[in-house]
Order: C-alpha cells, then sequence, then structure tokens
C-alpha cells in the first residue's frame, strides 16, 4: 500500500533501521498490534470498507469539507491563502476522520470495546462519538490537570456515553493518559481496541492513522486543481503529534514544487525551554513505542512540553514527521502562543472563521511564510473550530466585556 | 556468580530462584542500597534494579508512585549503576530492569560497558522486544551480559521461540496479561506459558507480574524454575525494612516449600 516515497517498511521504519518509528512495546501488545495490522491492510483492501468508510464520512461527518479563498485575508498579507475547513466536519475538527475509520475497522475486527487517551478532550469526543455511532464501549483516559481545564469536554465525552477516567501518575496529561491507555490494554487486548489520537505511537499506528486522515490532502489537492488550475506552493499545517498535518501533506509529498511546512506549539517562545516543538528541538528518543524526536533531559526522562493549544502540548511527535524533517522534504518550525493568537484573532475578524487555536498555529506560521512570497499560493489545513477555546480566549483577550 | 548459576544451584537445591525487585532511589539512593542488601540477605538469589523512568508503560501505580519520587529526589542513571555495584558487590548476581530510552539516551554501548564494569549481569527490558534490540544484543554479546526479554501470555509460538532464541540469564514469563502490582497470577493462569517457552529452550524461565505472597510463590514454583516478585516488595519497603525483611522471608520460604 506505497502511497508515497517516503513511507514506512513492512516493520514501521521510516529511512530504515537507523531513522524513526519502529516499534518499541511490550511483547504482550506484539500479537494485537501484529493483527492490527493485518487487519487493517485486508481492510484497505476490500473495497467494501473502503466504500463504507467513506460513505460515512460524507453522509454523518460532513466529508469533503471545502477549500475556501480566504480573500480579506489574502488581501491583507498580499498571498492567496486558502484554507482547508476541517473546522466545518461533524465534531469540529480533522480528528473524526481517524476515529471513525478505526472504529470500523473495530467493528470489523470484532471488537466491542475501545480505549482512547486524550489531552484537551477533543480525540476522546470525537471517540465517544464514533463509539456511540457504531455501538461500542468506550472509555476514555485523560489527565486530571486537564478534566479540570476541559471540563466541558468531560461532559460532552458524559452525554454521548463514554466513561472518563481522569489519570493522575505523572504529570497528570496527556502523556501520563498515553501510559494508562497502554497499561488498560495490556489487560483487555482480548476484546478492546485503543483507537489512538494521532500519527506517532507503535507501528502500524503512524502508518494507519495517516490513511485514515489523508482525505484531507487528497480532497484538497483535488480540489485546488480544479478550483484554481495549479497546486499550490506550499502547504502549511500545525503539528502535536501530526495527524491533521500527516493527513494534509501525503497527496502533496510527491510533488516537489509544492513547498511543506509544519508549525509546532513554540509556547513561551523556543528559547525560554518553555515550549512542545519536538522537532525543532532535534533530540532523538524513544517515547510510545517509537523512535522519534522526544524533549527529554540527558537521562531521558521525558521533559514535559507547553503550550497554550492543548492539542499540540505533547513531547514526542509522529515518526514520519521525524523522517520528513530529517531528509528535509518539510520544515518544521515554531509558532508562539502570541503568534497563534494574534493569528486567531485576525481570521476571527478579517473572515468571520474562529479557528481552533492548534490551528491557528499553522495560520500564523503560514503568514509569516506568505511575507517572503508575495503573490504566491498557501495552502493552510484549517484543522478545526475554536469553540472549545472559548475559554482561553476569554482570558487572553479579555473578552465578555460589554459596552 | 552469574544469574544461570543463581537458577542453577536454586534447581540442585530443589526449588525456584527467588528474583527481587527494587527500583534504585526509593526512598533515596542510599536507602536504596540498604534495601536491596535486605534482599539479598533475606533470601533474594537474583537482584533485578528498576530503572526510574518518567513514562513506565508496564508498571502498575505501586512501582509508578516509587519510580516518581525517586526521579523527584533526582536519581540519575549514573545512580542506577552505582546501586548496580554495591549489589553486585555482595555477589549475588544482579541485574537492571529498564524501559528503553534512557538506555539508547546514555548510549546503549555505553550503558553496557558502565553495566559491565559495575559488575552488573545484564538487562530486562519490557518494552523492547528482539526484533527491535539489534544494539542492545550486540552490545550485550560484546561486554558478556545477559539479555532477559519477556514473553506474554498473548504471544505466538514463533514469538516466544523467536525471544527465547535471544535471551540469556533466564526468560521472563509475565504471569498475567496486565501490568504489575494488579492481578493475582496463578498456577494454572501460567502454566501453559510456562510450558510453551519451555518447549524452545533450555534457559530457565522465571515468572513475575502478578505475584506477591509466600502462598504464591510456593504454588507458582512448582512450575517455574524462578519467581520474581517486585510491587509487593516496593509496598512493604514503603513500611520500612523490617517489613521488607519479613515479607523477602516469607518468599524464600515459598520457594523452598514446592
Amino acid at each position: 500500500m506505497t502511497v508515497s516515497s517516503f513511507d514506512a517498511d513492512e516493520r514501521g521504519w521510516f529511512g530504515g533501521a537507523e531513522g524513526f518509528g519502529g516499534r518499541f512495546m511490550p511483547e504482550a501488545l506484539v500479537a494485537a498490534l501484529d493483527e492490527l495490522t493485518v487487519a487493517w491492510q485486508e481492510a484497505m483492501a476490500d473495497p467494501t470498507f473502503v466504500a463504507e468508510f467513506e460513505q460515512i464520512l460524507r453522509e454523518y461527518a460532513g466529508v469533503p469539507s471545502p477549500l475556501y479563498l480566504a480573500d480579506r485575508l489574502s488581501e491583507k498579507v498580499g498571498a492567496r491563502i486558502l484554507l482547508k475547513r476541517e473546522d466545518l466536519n461533524h465534531t469540529g475538527a480533522h480528528k473524526i476522520r481517524n476515529v471513525l475509520g478505526q472504529a470500523l475497522l473495530t467493528k470489523r475486527m470484532g471488537k466491542t470495546r475501545v480505549i482512547a487517551e486524550t489531552g484537551a478532550g477533543q480525540h476522546g469526543v470525537a471517540s465517544a462519538t464514533a463509539a456511540a455511532y457504531f455501538g461500542l464501549d468506550c472509555t476514555v483516559y485523560m489527565g486530571s490537570v486537564d478534566t479540570k481545564r476541559q471540563a466541558l469536554n468531560v461532559a460532552r465525552m458524559n452525554l454521548l456515553g463514554a466513561k472518563v477516567v481522569a489519570v493522575d501518575s505523572g504529570s497528570a496529561t496527556l502523556k501520563d493518559a498515553i501510559n494508562e491507555a497502554l497499561r488498560d490494554w495490556v489487560a483487555s487486548v482480548d476484546h478492546t481496541a485503543y483507537l489512538f489520537g494521532t500519527a506517532a505511537g507503535p507501528h502500524p499506528f503512524p502508518s494507519m492513522v495517516r490513511e485514515f486522515c489523508r482525505g484531507i490532502g487528497d480532497e484538497a489537492r483535488a480540489q485546488v486543481l480544479e478550483q484554481y488550475g495549479a497546486l499550490p506552493d506550499a502547504i502549511a499545517a500545525c503539528v502535536g503529534g501530526g495527524s491533521n498535518a500527516i493527513g494534509l501533506f501525503t497527496a502533496f509529498l510527491d510533488d516537489e514544487s509544492v513547498d511543506i511546512y509544519g508549525f509546532e506549539a513554540g509556547g513561551d517562545g523556543y528559547d525560554t525551554g518553555r515550549h512542545a516543538a519536538t522537532i525543532y528541538a532535534g533530540d532523538r528518543g524513544v517515547l510510545h513505542g517509537a523512535r522519534t524526536f522526544v524533549l527529554q533531559d540527558e537521562d531521558g526522562q521525558t521533559i514535559e512540553s507547553h503550550s497554550i493549544s492543548a492539542g499540540l502540548d505533547y513531547p514526542g511527535v509522529g515518526p514520519q514527521h521525524a523522517h520528513l524533517a530529517d531528509v528535509k522534504r518539510a520544515t518544521y518550525e515554531p509558532v508562539t502562543d502570541t503568534e497563534a493568537m494574534d493569528a486567531m484573532a485576525l481570521l476571527a475578524r478579517t473572515e468571520g472563521i474562529i479557528p481552533a487555536i492548534e490551528s491557528a498555529h499553522a495560520l500564523a506560521g503560514a503568514l509569516r511564510v506568505a511575507a517572503d512570497r508575495p503573490g504566491q499560493t498557501i495552502l493552510v489545513n484549517l484543522s478545526g473550530r475554536g469553540d472549545k477555546d472559548m475559554g482561553t480566549a476569554l482570558e487572553y483577550f479579555k473578552l465578555g466585556e460589554t459596552e | 556468580m552469574s544469574v544461570s548459576t543463581a537458577f542453577a544451584k536454586a534447581k540442585a537445591d530443589g526449588r525456584a530462584a527467588l528474583v527481587g525487585y527494587l527500583p534504585a532511589g526509593y526512598p533515596d539512593v542510599q536507602g536504596g542500597i540498604d534495601a536491596l542488601l535486605a534482599l539479598v540477605d533475606a533470601g533474594c538469589d537474583v537482584i533485578e534494579i528498576g530503572l526510574p523512568y518518567s513514562d513506565p508503560v508496564m508498571d502498575g501505580p505501586i512501582i509508578q508512585a516509587a519510580a516518581q519520587k525517586a526521579l523527584e529526589g533526582g536519581v540519575r542513571t549514573k545512580d542506577v549503576l552505582r546501586t548496580v555495584e554495591a549489589v553486585a558487590a555482595t555477589g549475588t548476581p544482579t541485574l537492571i530492569m529498564t524501559y528503553w530510552n534512557p538506555v539508547e539516551k546514555y548510549g546503549v554501548e555505553r550503558f553496557a560497558a558502565d553495566l559491565a564494569n559495575a559488575g552488573g549481569a545484564g538487562l530486562i527490558t519490557p518494552d523492547v522486544t528482539p526484533d527491535f534490540a539489534q544494539d542492545w544484543i550486540a552490545a550485550a554479546d560484546a561486554h558478556d551480559l545477559d539479555k532477559v526479554f519477556l514473553v506474554s501470555p498473548s504471544s505466538t509460538d514463533e514469538r516466544i521461540a523467536m525471544t527465547t532464541a535471544a535471551s540469556r540469564g533466564f526468560v521472563y514469563a509475565t504471569g498475567i496479561m496486565g501490568v504489575t502490582g494488579t492481578t493475582q497470577a496463578t498456577a494454572a493462569g501460567v502454566a501453559p506459558l510456562i510450558e510453551r517457552t519451555k518447549a524452545t529452550t533450555d534457559l530457565p524461565v522465571g515468572v513475575g507480574v502478578g505475584v506477591s505472597t509466600g502462598a504464591q510463590a510456593a504454588d507458582l514454583a512448582a512450575y517455574a524454575d524462578g519467581v520474581i516478585v517486585g510491587s509487593a516488595l516496593v509496598r512493604a519497603l514503603g513500611e520500612g525494612l523490617p517489613a521488607l525483611t519479613a515479607l523477602t522471608e516469607e518468599l524464600a520460604a515459598g520457594v523452598r516449600r514446592a
């Protein structure tokens, strides 16, 4: 199932065994990962499965999302900015693609329960949604720091029928929620599927999540050719674990004329050390089952990441992004909290679109790129909508005043 | 004494070996060394020292909390090696149980060299399987170190054969499908895995994960060459050295009762 020149080999290595990815996992989970790999590859080769996935995306999730020319913004920055409107999908982000794909596969494999990790709660809400759609039991692990910060998303998951488990161990955030989900999976793997939330983790997750999300780029590439008659000069996406980014990039990887940009969370600024710019920091390590770039201390202990955007606040990154950076097919740069919040406000006021803070990182980065590319076309993945971020925005911009 | 000699000696006595686990640096580096020496004195045949790691996915709440406390206390990889040196000096074979990233970050070859220099016997690697451990296998072979890989009830026969072929010292059979310190392993539950493992190798097979009492140790010792106890010892250490010694003695009596 080769889709680009930058794919993993059959053991999950991007760029060979000296590169990134692989499967650094307890033996207890290897049989399940092997079973999942085979089931996924058979499903993707089965026209019935593919057709059902496409139908659900179309009729239930609102896909394909439109490609929108942001006129007023383009005028302001002097370059043509195209937005892939993943914010308009059901549940408000690209993540619904991944969970519907994985949950459909779970059904096909005859498993009855799904588990998921979540940071801010977006993947948890998407997983709970897919579980409700397919009639699966659902347990979502969420750091106790995050359950407090994101009480509304906990309520959403509860309403959708999912059980939410607050995780107190470690730093009580996303990485610890992943650890706890893996611990659940070791004990429940015979009847449970782990709906991993991003294109990271052990093989086959980085490749499988990419394939379920690649519709973003496949659609955008067809749309831009149909609507504007040419490929864009550059494409941009935000990168936390990297699912929306790899979903956009995949269709363009072999288009040599298209420059590819991933924007990581620069937090308080890269030099402050309080950031989540994992690739930019460039330190190789193994986290959550894959060799990739990791924020870590000199003993290999994971360091907590920092970002105003919970969805980018992760100390690892998908191994294919590490590979794309390593072979210089894509460029990854940090975008600070301030730059992202400025872009959020700018898009709200020029286009009437409130983006997720994650997606605002992509936009802020794209605007930086646009400054050097007058008149060129830049396609940005607007991966999610900002409803979930209004609490943060209210505090950051001191909103809520009336006159 | 090597790990395999310790297992052979126990076998010659007509019993299973007792393998005791504690993380280094808990409650602090010296306290951890004292506790491990207490395990040796109270009858452990092989010592397993945990390298505290920020993201221990195979460990339940008890070992997680101890590792976290050790890290908050500032324990470093070099402290773990210092702990190995102090324990190995007793002549009891001493392994490190470690998640992979701290080894990779330290440098696989350098880690193997420093472990060998400290008198350590080898590594137990819960999140690396032989098919992703080429660097470690090469370094271990170069420095004459044991490679203890895990087999699980979910492992296929093919993977068990691949794993035992790459192992040295003993083979670590996980007694349950789950993480440390949660569910109790039973002899009936683990016997099929031990049987499947023994069909592929002459190496001794130790059972760990889900073992906490002398009675269980006695029960499992009838099937396995070694019984591995971790969380229960960590919990006992939390109560103090006398509790740790008492539990270790109970377990040592257990493996002799089978």
